[in-house]
C-alpha cells in the first residue's frame, strides 16, 4: 500500500522569490551596504514548516488610535503638516487578499525629523507627532492609516543626498517566508530619481511599484488628502504533484 | 500604486527596501526613546504558563570589517516545546499547540554593546519536508538593519544537540561542513539559565549562512 501520511509539505509552499524584483545585497550607491552585504550566495531552501508558518496577531493587541498618527501622540494639539490618508490592500502573488495580517509603519515628521535618539537633524521635533502606527488588514486585505506627509531628509551617503518623502512599512503574511520591510514614496516627488536607496532596485518597473498614487476618490473634502499603495507578498503554490500521490 | 495581475494571474512581489537606522521608531519605539503603544509587540515570549525549558539566546552582529552592527533588528520565530508552531499552517498530527506561546519575538541590538537576546524556551523537533527526517530543534532569525536591502533569514541550532544536528535535513544541505558551524550556538550556563550564544557575521571570514527561503 502506498504511504499516505498527511502532507507535511503543507497547505501551500511559497513561490520562490524573484530576486530580480529586489535590491541585491551589495549596492555601492548606498554605501552602508558595502560592508553589510554577503559575499557568499544565499542558500536556497525549499520550504519546511518553519518557513510556511508565521505569527498570528489579534485586534485586541492594538489600541484604538494605533493607525491614526494624527492623534496617537497628540499632547496639546494637532501635528503640523499636510494631512493624508494612506490606504491600499495587502495581496499575495496570486492576487488574493491577505486578511488579518499586521502592517506597521514609521516615518519622519513634516520637517523630515525622526523621533529617535540617534537622529540629530536640526529640523525640529513636532511635540504632537510620534511617527509610528500599525493595523491589521480587514477581510478583504485592506489597510489604512492617517498621518501627516513626511518631509525629505538629508543623510550621510553621497555629499548631498536627500531621501524623498517616504514611509517605512513592515508587513507580515501568513508565513515567515513572506516577511517584508519596504518603503513607500509619493507620486510626483522630484527627489525620487535622485534617491540612492530607491536606486538599489535595478528594475525601473519594480521601483515604480513603491510609489503611492494620489487618490482623490479617497480624500475627505476640506479635510484630508489620500494616497493609495497596494502591497504584494509572495504567492503560494498548491503542491500539484510532488509527494502527493492522492492528487491535488 | 494599484496593481493588476499579469496574463497568468500573478502579481510581482513588492520590492524590499532597507529598514534604515530608525527601524526602532516603528517596531521597537521604546528603544527609539519614546512610549506610544500600550504594548510593544514581541518583547516577551514567555509567560509563567508557557511549557518548556527556559533558555536565553544571545549574540552580536558584525559587519565585513569586524565592527559591531548596533542598529539592527532581530526577529525570532520558533516552535513550542512540543515542536509545533502557533500557526494555522502547522498541520502536524498529534501535537497540540501551547496556548501560552506565540513563538515570535523581536528586539534591537543594543546601541552601546551591540548585543541582542531573547528569553524564550527551547523548541522541540519539527517534522521535516515529506520524506525527510525530523528537523533538529532550531530557531528562525530574521535580521534587518541600515545597509541591509532585503531582510536576512538564518537559523540558530543548539550546540548541545549534536546527534540531532547531525541528522538535520537543512544543516545537511550546506555543502561545506565548516559553514554549518556558523548556525550552531554555543551553550553556556549563566546563573542556572542555559544560554546559547550565536554571533552573526554578515560578510567575510566566518560569514553566517543566510537562506533564500
Amino acid at each position: 500500500m502506498t504511504e499516505r501520511r498527511p502532507d507535511v509539505n503543507h497547505v501551500s509552499e511559497f513561490i520562490p522569490r524573484d530576486m530580480t524584483a529586489h535590491p541585491p545585497s551589495l549596492t555601492p550607491v548606498y554605501k552602508t551596504s558595502v560592508f553589510r552585504s554577503q559575499r557568499f550566495p544565499l542558500l536556497s531552501l525549499q520550504n519546511s514548516l518553519t518557513e510556511v508558518t508565521g505569527p498570528v496577531f489579534g485586534q485586541h493587541e492594538l489600541g484604538p488610535l494605533d493607525n491614526d498618527l494624527f492623534r496617537n501622540f497628540a499632547k496639546d494639539g494637532d501635528p503640523i503638516g499636510e494631512r493624508i490618508i494612506v490606504h491600499g490592500r495587502v495581496l499575495d502573488g496570486n492576487a488574493r487578499p491577505v486578511p488579518g495580517v499586521l502592517v506597521e509603519f514609521w516615518q519622519a515628521n513634516a520637517s523630515g525629523r525622526y523621533r529617535h535618539v540617534n537622529d540629530r537633524y536640526e529640523a525640529p521635533i513636532d511635540p504632537n507627532f510620534g511617527g509610528c502606527g500599525r493595523c491589521l488588514t480587514d477581510a478583504e486585505g485592506r489597510y489604512h492609516f492617517r498621518t501627516v506627509k513626511p518631509g525629505p531628509y538629508p543623510y550621510r551617503n553621497r555629499g548631498n543626498d536627500w531621501r524623498p518623502a517616504h514611509i517605512h512599512l513592515s508587513v507580515f503574511g501568513t508565513g515567515f517566508a513572506q516577511r517584508l520591510i519596504s518603503q513607500m514614496y509619493f507620486e510626483g516627488d522630484p527627489l525620487i530619481p535622485h534617491d540612492s536607496i530607491l536606486a538599489t532596485i535595478p528594475d525601473p518597473a519594480a521601483r515604480e511599484r513603491l510609489v503611492a498614487r494620489l487618490d482623490l476618490g479617497a480624500t475627505i473634502p476640506l479635510h484630508t488628502l489620500a494616497y493609495r499603495w497596494d502591497i504584494v507578498l509572495r504567492g503560494s503554490r498548491s503542491t500539484l504533484f510532488e509527494n502527493r500521490l492522492e492528487g491535488n | 500604486m494599484v496593481l493588476t495581475p499579469d496574463a497568468l494571474g500573478y502579481l510581482p512581489e513588492t520590492p524590499s527596501q532597507t529598514a534604515g537606522p530608525y527601524v526602532h521608531i516603528g517596531l521597537i519605539p521604546r528603544q527609539a526613546g519614546f512610549a506610544i503603544f500600550e504594548a510593544d509587540l514581541g518583547t516577551a515570549l514567555v509567560t509563567p504558563e508557557t511549557k518548556g525549558e527556559r533558555i536565553r539566546v544571545e549574540g552580536r552582529i558584525f559587519d565585513g570589517t569586524g565592527a559591531l552592527v548596533r542598529d539592527a533588528m532581530v526577529e525570532l520565530w520558533q516552535a513550542d516545546a512540543a515542536g509545533r508552531y502557533a500557526s494555522p499552517a502547522d498541520q502536524q498530527g498529534g501535537k497540540d499547540a501551547d496556548p501560552a506561546f506565540r513563538g515570535w519575538g523581536r528586539t534591537g541590538t543594543d546601541f552601546a554593546t551591540g548585543l541582542w537576546f531573547f528569553d524564550t524556551i527551547k523548541p522541540g523537533p519539527v517534522e521535516g519536508r515529506r520524506g525527510h527526517r525530523l528537523m533538529a530543534p532550531h530557531l528562525s532569525l530574521w535580521i534587518t538593519a541600515r545597509g541591509i536591502n532585503l531582510g536576512l533569514h538564518t537559523r540558530l541550532y543548539f550546540g548541545d544537540e549534536e546527534a540531532r544536528n547531525a541528522e538535520d535535513p537543512v544543516l545537511n544541505i550546506i555543502e561545506q561542513p565548516e559553514r554549518r558551524k556558523t548556525l550552531v550556538a554555543r551553550r553556556e550556563e549563566r546563573d542556572g539559565v542555559p544560554t546559547y550564544v550565536l554571533d552573526i557575521r554578515l560578510q567575510g571570514e566566518g560569514e553566517t549562512v543566510f537562506f533564500d527561503i
